[in-house]
């Protein structure tokens, strides 16, 4: 019998409810039947009795119940006695079924695991190269992709200012299969710093630098004055060359590929920005939320976007 | 027969009534008051931090809760899309409470981590820039306004009183910590926290 009973509740407030309820119940059962007239013969007159109500001269019949409302009444009891025992309700006492919204939620996860798990583990199976070909499976993926990722990578995995986008050849971290799974799993984070303390005339040359390693200087002879300064401070991360280095996040500066570019915003004033007040790109990791078999579906859906035609 | 008394009493008939309403608060809300799910906080939780408090605050004056309510169900389709279900014990702290009942918007009890604070700023600044079918409003203004912090003091003092279990040297520092900060930052700081006391747990 102890297994029908929980601890959430001092005995003093499980008895408060169950003797409230119990006892609202029966006062309800009693009412019923206390009130009840049964006798609907008329008088010598034909006249059947009132309340005694009058209102305006209108008098209410204390006819009976109708059969069907009373059995109905009967019925609400009964239903609400058998509810009580089998499902939690009075306290402590867990009902004779033993249902809690928590083991309900638990069986439903175990029937969609149940159903959904095996489709999941074979895919886990896949190399990614090859899973990314599978229709199918990259129409599973699009789904996961467009419910978590595309909130910052836009659903057509273009991405937008400050997130990358996802069809394009630049890779910020690598876009070999475990770079991907990489990312996904622990997320990323990007930390330009702020290079303030360089000044504002050296800023402006490593900015004329960085612009020109794309073809896109405005200015070639700051740009030209701007190569030492990027040599002791940029080449880092970013390698002399300026192609940048994926081990560390440091994106490739002579692709052309703009991660930072507002809208509206020209090309040199974003590379300024940037400069100046460092970035923070933060990728949260997945693995977490989705799981690592979905995890491993996502990169194959991300693998396959910039490796369509 | 007697019923007369009462329906002819419209003063009695309503205490009579309230005491019959009453039965069901008596029986399913009061005891709540008493019972571990609903006082004991979970493992782990901490009071919000000033700046935390303080976005609290906006989300509350900016309606949030209007829109976005902070409680997933136990259905496996809230917990697939939002994390573990919500439970009592995540918002003892909670005064007043913005579980909300109605999601124009998504649910944001587990919102906390899920998106880079930068991607917070730029959808609280305009949601179309990064979410093109969004029909939520932009809060552009939330970068302009400064916290004075003149309140924060006296609001932890009343959680406080309330049982959130703020030290007096917590207090005295709030003032100090969200002076000067855009109600942006509080606001972000507030969400990045939501839910993530049970992240893992799913």
């Amino acid at each position: 019998m102890n297994n029908f009973w929980g601890d959430s509740l001092s005995s003093f407030w499980s008895a408060w409810i169950i003797v409230i309820t119990l006892g609202t119940i029966g006062i309800a059962f009693w009412l019923l039947f206390a009130n009840r007239q049964t006798d609907k013969t008329p008088d010598a007159e034909g006249n059947v009795g009132t309340t005694g109500h009058a209102a305006d001269g209108i008098e209410e019949y204390d006819n009976p119940l109708p059969r069907w409302w009373f059995q109905l009444y009967v019925g609400t009891v009964i239903f609400s006695l058998g509810y009580l025992v089998l499902y939690p309700g009075l306290g402590n006492f867990t009902g004779l079924l033993g249902w809690s919204q928590e083991g309900q939620w638990e069986e439903e996860v175990t029937r969609a695991e149940e159903r959904f798990g095996p489709i999941f583990a074979q895919y886990q199976e896949v190399p990614i190269p090859e899973l990314s070909q599978d229709n199918e499976a990259m129409r599973v993926a699009e789904r996961i992709f467009l419910n978590n990722c595309a909130i910052c990578h836009g659903s057509n995995a273009k991405g937008g200012y400050g997130f990358p986008n996802l069809t394009d050849d630049a890779w910020l971290y690598g876009g070999a299969p475990e770079n991907i799974v990489q990312t996904l799993t622990n997320g990323r984070n990007g930390l330009m710093p702020s290079w303030q303390q360089l000044g504002s005339e050296n800023i402006e040359n490593v900015a004329q630098h960085v612009l020109s390693l794309s073809g896109n200087a405005e200015d070639p002879q700051r740009a030209e004055k701007g190569a030492s300064v990027f040599a002791s401070v940029c080449a880092a991360c970013h390698t002399p060359d300026g192609t940048g280095n994926q081990a560390l996040g440091a994106p490739n500066l002579t692709d052309d590929t703009w991660l930072y570019q507002a809208p509206g915003q020209s090309l040199g004033d974003s590379v300024r920005q940037t400069l100046r007040n460092g970035r923070n790109g933060h990728m949260p990791a997945q693995a977490a939320y989705i799981g690592e078999d979905k995890v491993h579906l996502v990169a194959a859906y991300v693998y396959s976007l910039s490796r369509e035609d | 027969m007697r019923h007369e008394i009462v329906e002819k009493n419209v003063g009695l008939l309503a205490i009579l009534i309230l005491v019959v309403i009453s039965f069901a608060g008596l029986a399913e809300i009061v005891p709540l008051f008493f019972q571990k799910q609903t006082t004991e906080p979970v493992e782990g939780l901490e009071p919000l931090s000033p700046l935390e408090l303080a976005g609290r605050g906006v989300f509350r004056r900016e309606g949030c809760v209007g829109c976005h309510s902070q409680m997933v169900r136990p259905f496996r389709a809230e917990t697939e899309r939002y994390g573990h279900y919500s439970v009592a014990g995540e918002s003892v702290y909670d005064h007043n409470f913005l579980w909300g009942s109605k999601r124009t918007g998504p649910d944001l009890a587990r919102v906390g981590g899920r998106y880079s604070d930068d991607w917070h700023r730029a959808h609280l600044y305009n949601p179309r820039d990064v979410v093109p079918e969004s029909i939520m409003p932009a809060y552009p203004w939330l970068f302009e306004n400064t916290l004075s912090g003149e309140r924060i003091a006296g609001e932890m003092r009343a959680m406080q009183m309330l049982g959130v279990p703020y030290t007096d040297e917590q207090i005295a520092g709030a003032s100090e910590a969200v002076r000067g900060e855009r109600e942006i930052t509080a606001l972000v700081a507030f969400l990045q926290q939501l839910g993530t006391v049970l992240k893992d747990s799913r």
